[in-house]
């Protein structure tokens, strides 16, 4: 049957090309791989390389025909065998030289803030009423991994030492007793690799909650999280979600110096396609934890080593979760309002304590999801308090505090009595020196200078 | 874990497990560059083994005829995690295998045994042939690190081993029976060694915190 040759994209960009010769005429024979042509562009000339055999049938776009539109018919091959009326009777439309080239595609919409669907934050959070067992952070997450093992044979957990070691930090003890080998996995210390199996595995089906004994070692897997595991349901069309938890600890240890102290919550929160929490309290921890194993959707889940020992109530209903995108009012207040996630929440707390003594009223919000942002929580906050700092261990350029400050202007900018202040780690790597540690971190006292600066006290 | 000197040609002590691969192999780069004769002694342990940038620089220092030697120290354990447990083969000595490296194996509790085969190995990288690999068996007696329980491997294994096999002992014991030196001689130099030691963590102990306008001092290079 003749078919037609179309003029073809031989780049991304390409739009429309001049046929710059014929190499083949008509009536020649033709086999795969011989060139029929040569098609300049404006970034080169490059070969048409035929991909069928059969012969030249007829030329629809003579030598030196210009602006031919991709995908306009040039010629017709036909098969073996049959003349040249066959080339005549092939559909061909009019042939086209585009005095335009195709509209380019709808410049992107102007920069919206934070495109990711909210849930409605008018319904206040109901207030759990049920019973709650004192427990430490590390016990709360390992009731959430276990409680959701036990309903869903499809979620397993790997990671370095969760298994037989019982976990580095502990997190995972108990686990590899009650579910087994097949669902409590030691890996080897190969995070770019198994990150990657990782993510193979959701889109085979499972459910993978992958540990990362610290956030630092899951740069060198950061190509699996965003390139694999946050992009792929958008390049499929749809047909391949990652339901993959990533948790770890994040952020400052306690003398573990550079490369071992760095926050990212930042870098991730950045990327659309995940979701990105840090808990808190224990309740967090649980709650938060469960709705990411529950989410379909590739979760970044930042836990925190020093909070890992500190108990809280924690509530026993196994359905009990909080909800992703939702912050948390820990503290009521009227003069300033302090956002704070993870870690960085008690140290809020605390200087709100402080502030209180001196008669300054802090409301502390704890943000809980980096990604989405409870937006609407925050802006309500401050359109009552008319100020705002935020409060965070990472760097300061570019990070978590830069967004609360752009969201603010965006949602609360007539609210505001003073600008967003940020309290943030200092610009430098994390020294390993004890004393230069503690000046590179936030603290309390350093909170409490924010706030008065931002009340003009 | 971060100490430096470039004084001394110590490159580093690197925290994230198996980084300091590619970057001993970019320092073998560098000395054959320059043709300055220099080798460049990476330092791995069985648990960065399995990392794919192990292999991306065994393949470049194979591809590029790097002078560098990789010393696998095996010392049965990555963390908690035995080398059977992490590792598809143990033959840690042979993974340069598929890209052409030589390797062997070493008794890593034979001073006399590694000094050899780190002859043999120098003497390989340094006359253009290439990369090598020895894979030192050895092994570790404390836990990985302070916090660890060292719940995975028992406790006469680590006493046994400690008895038989501790590199120091054989030493002590070759010397004495083969006359190289007498019990007094070597409880003077274990005391030398003491005080050197002694002294290096009491100068530590006592030295000041470092002054406050450290902390933004060497972040980047003023020009």
């Amino acid at each position: 049957m003749a078919t037609q040759i179309l003029m073809p994209a031989l780049s991304p960009t390409m739009t429309e090309g001049t046929i710059a010769r014929w190499l083949k005429k008509e009536g020649d024979a033709v086999s795969s791989g011989d060139l029929l042509a040569e098609i300049e562009t404006d970034k080169a000339t490059m070969e048409l390389e035929a991909v069928d055999e059969g012969v030249l049938g007829k030329i629809i776009m003579a030598e030196g025909s210009e602006g031919v539109a991709v995908n306009t018919p040039i010629a017709v091959m036909l098969e073996d065998g049959e003349d040249a009326s066959a080339a005549d009777a092939v559909e061909t439309s009019a042939p086209q030289q585009s005095a335009e080239p195709e509209p380019a595609a709808e410049p992107a919409q102007a920069a919206a803030p934070a495109a990711a669907p909210q849930p409605s934050a008018n319904a206040p959070e109901p207030e759990y009423s049920g019973s709650t067992t004192t427990m430490t952070v590390r016990e709360a997450l390992r009731d959430a991994m276990a409680e959701e093992m036990r309903t869903d044979d499809m979620i397993f957990l790997m990671g370095e030492e969760v298994a037989e070691y019982q976990g580095a930090y502990k997190v995972s003890q108990g686990l590899l007793e009650e579910f087994g080998a097949k669902r409590v996995i030691d890996t080897p210390i190969t995070e770019h690799g198994f990150t990657g199996v990782s993510v193979g595995a959701a889109f085979g089906g499972l459910k993978p909650i992958v540990e990362f004994m610290t956030f630092n070692f899951a740069m060198q897997a950061m190509d699996h999280l965003i390139n694999s595991a946050a992009k792929t349901l958008y390049m499929s069309g749809g047909q391949m979600g990652c339901p993959v938890v990533f948790r770890g600890p994040n952020g400052a240890a306690a003398g573990v110096a550079a490369q071992h102290s760095q926050c990212f919550a930042s870098w991730y929160a950045h990327v659309p396609g995940l979701r990105v929490l840090s808990p808190y309290s224990g309740e967090d921890a649980k709650g938060l934890l469960k709705s990411a194993i529950r989410d379909p959707n590739p979760v970044v889940f930042l836990e925190h080593e020093i909070m890992y020992g500190r108990s809280f109530e924690v509530p026993d209903d196994p359905d009990f979760t909080v909800p992703i995108g939702k912050a948390k009012v820990e503290r009521e207040g009227t003069d300033v309002t302090i956002t704070a996630f993870s870690i960085m929440v008690g140290v809020a707390l605390e200087a709100a304590e402080k502030l209180a003594e001196e008669g300054i009223s802090a409301e502390v919000i704890n943000l809980r999801s980096l990604r989405p942002l409870d937006t609407e929580t925050i802006a309500n906050s401050i359109k009552k308090t008319n100020r705002c700092v935020s409060v965070e261990e990472g760097w300061p350029v570019a990070g978590m505090g830069s967004e609360i400050a752009a969201i603010t202007m965006e949602h609360a900018f007539d609210y505001l009595d003073a600008p967003v202040t940020r309290v943030c780690g200092e610009d430098v790597p994390m020294p390993y020196a004890k004393n230069l540690e503690a000046a590179a971190l936030p603290n309390v006292d350093k909170v409490v200078a924010a706030v008065k600066s931002v009340c003009y006290v | 874990m971060h100490m430096f000197s470039r004084e001394k040609n110590f490159y580093g002590g690197h925290g994230i497990v198996a980084a300091q691969v590619p970057i001993g192999t970019g320092l073998g780069f560098s000395h054959k560059y320059k043709d300055d004769k220099g080798v460049c002694m990476t330092y791995f342990g069985d648990g960065a083994a399995n990392q794919g940038q192990v292999y991306e620089s065994f393949n470049m220092a194979s591809l590029w005829k790097l002078p560098v030697v990789y010393v696998i120290e095996n010392n049965r354990y990555g963390m908690g995690t035995s080398v059977a447990r992490a590792s598809s083969t143990q033959e840690l000595y042979a993974r340069g295998e598929g890209f052409g490296i030589p390797g062997e194996r070493v008794d890593g509790m034979d001073v006399l045994a590694v000094k050899e085969a780190a002859a043999r190995a120098l003497e390989h990288a340094r006359s253009g042939k290439g990369p090598y690999i020895l894979g030192v068996l050895t092994y570790r007696y404390r836990g990985h690190s302070m916090s660890d329980p060292a719940k995975y491997r028992t406790r006469e294994e680590v006493a046994q081993i400690r008895a038989e096999q501790d590199p120091i002992d054989r030493v002590r014991n070759l010397m004495i029976e083969n006359g190289f030196a007498t019990e007094d001689e070597l409880k003077k130099v274990d005391g030398d060694v003491k005080k050197i030691v002694a002294e290096a963590a009491d100068y530590s102990q006592q030295s000041p915190e470092p002054d406050m306008s450290e902390l933004y001092t060497d972040i980047l290079v003023e020009s």
